[in-house]
């Protein structure tokens, strides 16, 4: 049963992933833009997981430990910079 | 002002955080053993020593009973939001009816402030926004404002009182 | 895949978080994609991917925990940190929407001048 689960599930995320890139291509602020690649982040968080489990591998978690990590702080740093100018006052 | 050399200030400032961070390391790490508690232990003395000097003021856990039962309503309201917010994306938007609204704050610790801030972003429709530190308020995006005052009071009665009791 | 020595109960369990992490994450990234303004759009992503990505990593972490000998908790670890960093990722951008003066949907109340 899980073998037949876990691609459906990865379709479900590559779609939200492709709608992620929809509001990544259109804008229309930049704002939207950090928004969609927040989300497109963690997105790609799960579908590593997914993987993960399909290979049967269960060695991928720092990698999405890392990938969230990257995520949070590139996220808060980018709306750091549009707030201030600076990213580090 | 630093505190006396002898003190437990001194040498163990957080000793809650401390735990904290061993049992992270534990979790980390996937793994039980003698050896690694030691280190995470000498971790969490470590990390606390050497960056307390960043640091605000510590927060009073004064009852970690209430903490628990805050959690739990969290984790129930958490996946009701996620429902609720799935209905509202998936109906046509003209049905929407997003708005602002200010929330006057009655705690005043900052870790509870932050708490409380982010329980807001993580619950029915409403995102907080802006904390204006002077009047002591929070900035609410609300995806559905039917009735302000509503709002309001239910995000005091549900979140803030139980907070205010954990950490008065 | 050796999935076929788990009881029908726990895969039942797992396939059941990640069908249903899947679907909220795809609904969030479904709001992102075509709700009106950035303030309505922030809702998304903020609630429904941040559960999604949850209950996917819960159910990883079922998994593995039978798979493999002993509990497998690092998988506890991301999920509470993304839930933890959410909230605070979606202040900082709604801040910077804000300070730039993203305008809202006609009929959005009380929208702040600054």
């Amino acid at each position: 049963m899980i073998a037949f689960v876990i691609p459906v599930a990865m379709t479900l995320f590559a779609i939200a992933a492709l709608l992620n890139l929809y509001r990544l291509a259109v804008g229309p602020d930049i704002v939207d833009r950090i928004l969609a690649l927040d989300t497109l982040m963690i997105n790609s968080i799960a579908l590593i997981v997914l993987a993960d489990m399909r290979m049967g591998l269960g060695v991928l978690f720092e990698l999405a430990l890392l990938i969230a990590l990257m995520g949070f702080v590139g996220t808060v740093a980018m709306s750091k910079y549009l707030l201030r100018g600076d990213v580090i006052e | 002002m630093t505190p006396a050399f002898r003190s437990r200030q001194f040498w163990l400032p957080r000793p809650l955080f401390s735990l904290f961070l061993a049992l992270l390391w534990l979790l980390m790490v996937n793994e039980v053993s003698v050896a690694h508690a030691l280190l995470g232990l000498a971790l969490g003395v470590g990390i606390p020593f050497v960056t307390h000097g960043f640091w605000p003021e510590e927060a009073k856990i004064r009852r970690p009973l209430p903490l628990l039962r805050y959690l739990l309503v969290l984790l129930v309201d958490i996946l009701r939001s996620n429902l609720v917010v799935a209905l509202r994306i998936l109906r046509p938007a003209r049905h929407l009816q997003p708005g602002f609204f200010t929330y006057p704050l009655v705690l005043e610790d900052d870790f509870a402030i932050t708490i409380l801030a982010s329980t807001i972003s993580l619950t029915p429709g409403t995102v907080s926004i802006h904390y204006d530190a002077e009047a002591n308020t929070l900035l609410v995006h609300a995806l559905h404002l039917e009735d302000e005052a509503e709002a309001i009071a239910a995000i005091r009665e549900r979140y803030e009182q139980p907070l205010e009791e954990i950490f008065r | 895949m050796t999935s076929i020595d788990m009881p029908w109960t726990l895969q039942l369990v797992v396939a059941t978080f990640l069908l249903f992490g899947a679907l909220v994450a795809l609904i969030g990234s479904w709001g992102l994609a075509k709700l009106p303004d950035f303030y309505t759009r922030l809702h998304g992503p903020t609630k429904a991917s941040t559960l999604g990505v949850g209950c996917t990593l819960i159910g990883s972490l079922l998994y593995f925990s039978h798979q493999q000998d002993g509990v497998s908790v690092q998988e506890a670890l991301v999920t509470i940190f993304l839930f933890a960093t959410a909230p605070v990722s979606a202040h900082m951008m709604g801040k910077a929407a804000l300070r730039r003066r993203l305008p809202g949907v006609p009929g959005t109340r009380n929208l702040p001048d600054r």
